[in-house]
């Protein structure tokens, strides 16, 4: 097992390291107007100068090397526009809280109204709720999230008198946004539970636990429940990711300052330590969320085991 | 003997029996026997086509053909539009009795859906938008289905190469697809191809790894070790064995990934990286709706979009769903 994670842990490193080389390549292809603010008033050589100042001229493996050195000693760089002379860390350090706050409260909430979803349509599979449930799956995974995100702010903000403008001290002005978050999660969690809790009651353990006189509560939960949310498990740290990065939209709408709604500012500056922050912290969760995800299969399902897994291809 | 013989048995055996009774020399018993469509599908089940029964299982989802409907006519009305009598283009300021451009304009007899915030004919615009949303989905969807399909039948054959798309795939998959659609918007110039290729370039890959999968665990399966034994063309058992059993996939991969691409133009353009202010699309409309969003007697600019946007994403969710259901081979008779 011990091995296995190393083996894996190493492979990550390896995936990390090209994709920060990948955006780093990409984010230095962008229009050098944009490094300058008054860019059509300088001169050649002024230009030339501001250039090698942001060490923009030196041959891109140069480039590169310095990157990874630095990163090496934990340095992420400073900001050169959004926070001029501010180390990467210390302004990311204060913007992480709010986003993971933000995207725990929405995987909670979707939990709670997403597996209690999932399992009543699969209780009532065919009926009524059923029916209810897949059409508001429907409906929320076929509308984009852009525009029904808009819709919400829009009436709800009505309806609760609050403002446009997300507060972080006022508890209401919490609600919406974490709702809005959590629709998609909530259909997701619903959808597949479902399709998992049918597939697990045609099954014949289930017919003999029936036989055998079992309630039909304890039967849905003792055995069905916990069969079927095996496979969501492993989805679960990585639904985590997808909502903090996927508030990019939601803190941006509601003017939220988290990490989210700072990477489309930074990128807009063309403030490049700042992208390659961002996206270094969104890939190491991203990949440890997906390791996190076969973890925590393991622990749900003890005869899911990796150091099998691994030898087959 | 009490056995009951299934009728296609004795048919065959009947037809080995009057072939040792023709008198036929050593060398003839065991040549090989050319490849024979009509003797191939003998064994077959008579009369099964494949499409004529993903049809038939289509129509009897009549949600999905009412939604069909509504798709073609939608499709078609974009392009009919313009020609009708008494539209505006969807760029043209109109102006007032009194010279000025007819601002925020409610719904009239002349414009249909009022106008927008610089005087432009609403009605117009949305069935523009419409227009090129739909080209913007449609061609994301045949992209990455031409090269995911291309690819993942490389990946699976081609065992060199399998190292190679994993690796891009593991890269492709922990990129944020949001922050890939961000840069690509940003580095190239906007416009319908900048537009289509962010998104394609991170789509296919999910294509490939499906496409590869199947083409991995169907081609080794005993009925296609049974068909190349007896001499079965590769093209024959990829088009006869194989794509059966990813059409249904295909087919709801690229219905999803429609209504996805509408979404993702939106979300594009609301960062401000999306189609320039000239070509209208759905997205540009939501964006400009979206401003005006808090005094109720203008959203109806942001209402109007969003309608015609949720009815073409949900028809084309819904038919992707039925039609996928319908093309599975396992549904059939």
């Amino acid at each position: 097992m011990l091995k296995y994670l190393l083996k894996r842990f190493a492979r990550s490193l390896f995936t990390l390291f090209l994709i920060l080389t990948i955006v780093f390549i990409l984010v230095r292809q962008m229009p050098i107007e944009g490094y300058f603010s008054n860019f059509d008033k300088m001169t050649e050589t002024q230009i030339q100068n501001g250039l090698e100042q942001m060490g923009l001229t030196q041959p891109m493996w140069k480039q590169l090397l310095n990157f990874y050195t630095r990163l090496l000693h934990g340095d992420l760089g400073t900001s050169r526009v959004y926070y001029r002379g501010k180390p990467v860390w210390d302004i990311l350090r204060t913007k992480l809280p709010l986003s993971v706050q933000l995207g725990s409260l929405a995987i909670l909430f979707s939990m709670l109204v997403g597996l209690p979803m999932g399992t009543l349509m699969a209780k009532y599979k065919g009926r009524f709720p059923d029916q209810l449930g897949t059409v508001f799956i429907v409906l929320i995974q076929a509308v984009p999230a852009a525009v029904y995100y808009l819709f919400i702010q829009l009436y709800g903000t009505e309806l609760l008198s609050i403002k446009l403008r997300f507060d972080e001290g006022n508890w209401i002005s919490w609600i919406l946004p974490v709702f809005s978050l959590s629709l998609g999660n909530i259909a997701y969690y619903a959808m597949w539970l479902r399709r998992y809790m049918v597939d697990e009651s045609n099954k014949d353990y289930v017919t003999l636990a029936r036989i055998k006189g079992a309630g039909e509560g304890r039967i849905m939960f003792r055995h069905i429940f916990r069969n079927a949310f095996v496979p969501m498990a492993q989805y679960l740290p990585t639904s985590f990711l997808n909502t903090v990065i996927g508030s990019i939209y939601i803190e941006s709408i509601w003017s939220i300052k988290g990490m989210g709604g700072l990477l489309v500012d930074v990128i807009h500056k063309q403030d490049n330590e700042m992208i390659l922050g961002i996206v270094l912290i969104f890939s190491c969760v991203g990949i440890l969320g997906l390791m996190l995800g076969d973890l925590l299969m393991t622990l749900f399902d003890p005869r899911i085991s990796f150091t099998k897994k691994a030898g087959e291809v | 003997m009490g056995l009951i013989k299934h009728p296609q048995v004795e048919r065959l055996e009947q037809h080995v029996t009057e072939a040792l009774k023709e008198d036929l020399s050593q060398e003839q018993l065991f040549a090989f026997a050319p490849f024979d469509e009509e003797e191939a599908e003998r064994a077959g089940v008579v009369n099964y086509s494949y499409w004529r029964s993903t049809i038939r299982a289509f129509r009897r989802n009549w949600i999905a053909m009412a939604l069909l409907l509504v798709l073609a006519l939608v499709l078609l009305f974009t392009f009919i539009q313009p020609m009708l009598p008494g539209q505006f283009t969807p760029t043209e300021i109109s102006n007032g009795p009194n010279g000025l451009p007819l601002k925020n304009q409610s719904a009239d007899s002349v414009h249909w859906l009022g106008t927008n915030a610089i005087g432009q004919d609403l009605w117009s615009r949305v069935w523009a938008g419409t227009r090129n949303s739909l080209i913007i989905g449609i061609s994301v969807a045949l992209l990455e289905a031409l090269v995911g399909i291309l690819m993942g039948v490389l990946w699976g054959y081609v065992r060199q190469l399998d190292f190679l798309f994993t690796e891009l795939y593991n890269i492709i998959d922990n990129i944020p697809t949001t922050i890939v659609l961000i840069l690509v918007s940003f580095i190239l110039r906007p416009g319908m191809g900048t537009i289509i290729f962010a998104m394609s370039i991170t789509g296919w890959i999910g294509m490939a790894r499906f496409v590869r999968n199947q083409v991995l665990i169907i081609r080794d399966r005993d009925y296609n070790v049974a068909s190349r034994t007896l001499g079965t063309s590769t093209a024959r058992i990829i088009l006869r064995n194989l794509l059966p059993y990813l059409v249904s996939v295909i087919m709801l991969r690229m219905a999803l990934s429609i209504p996805g691409a509408i979404g993702s133009e939106v979300f594009i353009t609301y960062i401000g990286l999306g189609l320039p202010i000239e070509i209208c699309s759905l997205g540009n409309l939501i964006n400009e709706g979206r401003k005006l969003m808090m005094s109720p007697s203008l959203r109806y600019q942001l209402i109007y979009p969003t309608i015609i946007l949720s009815i073409v994403t949900i028809s084309f969710y819904i038919i992707g769903n039925a039609f996928s259901d319908a093309a599975d081979p396992k549904n059939h008779l």
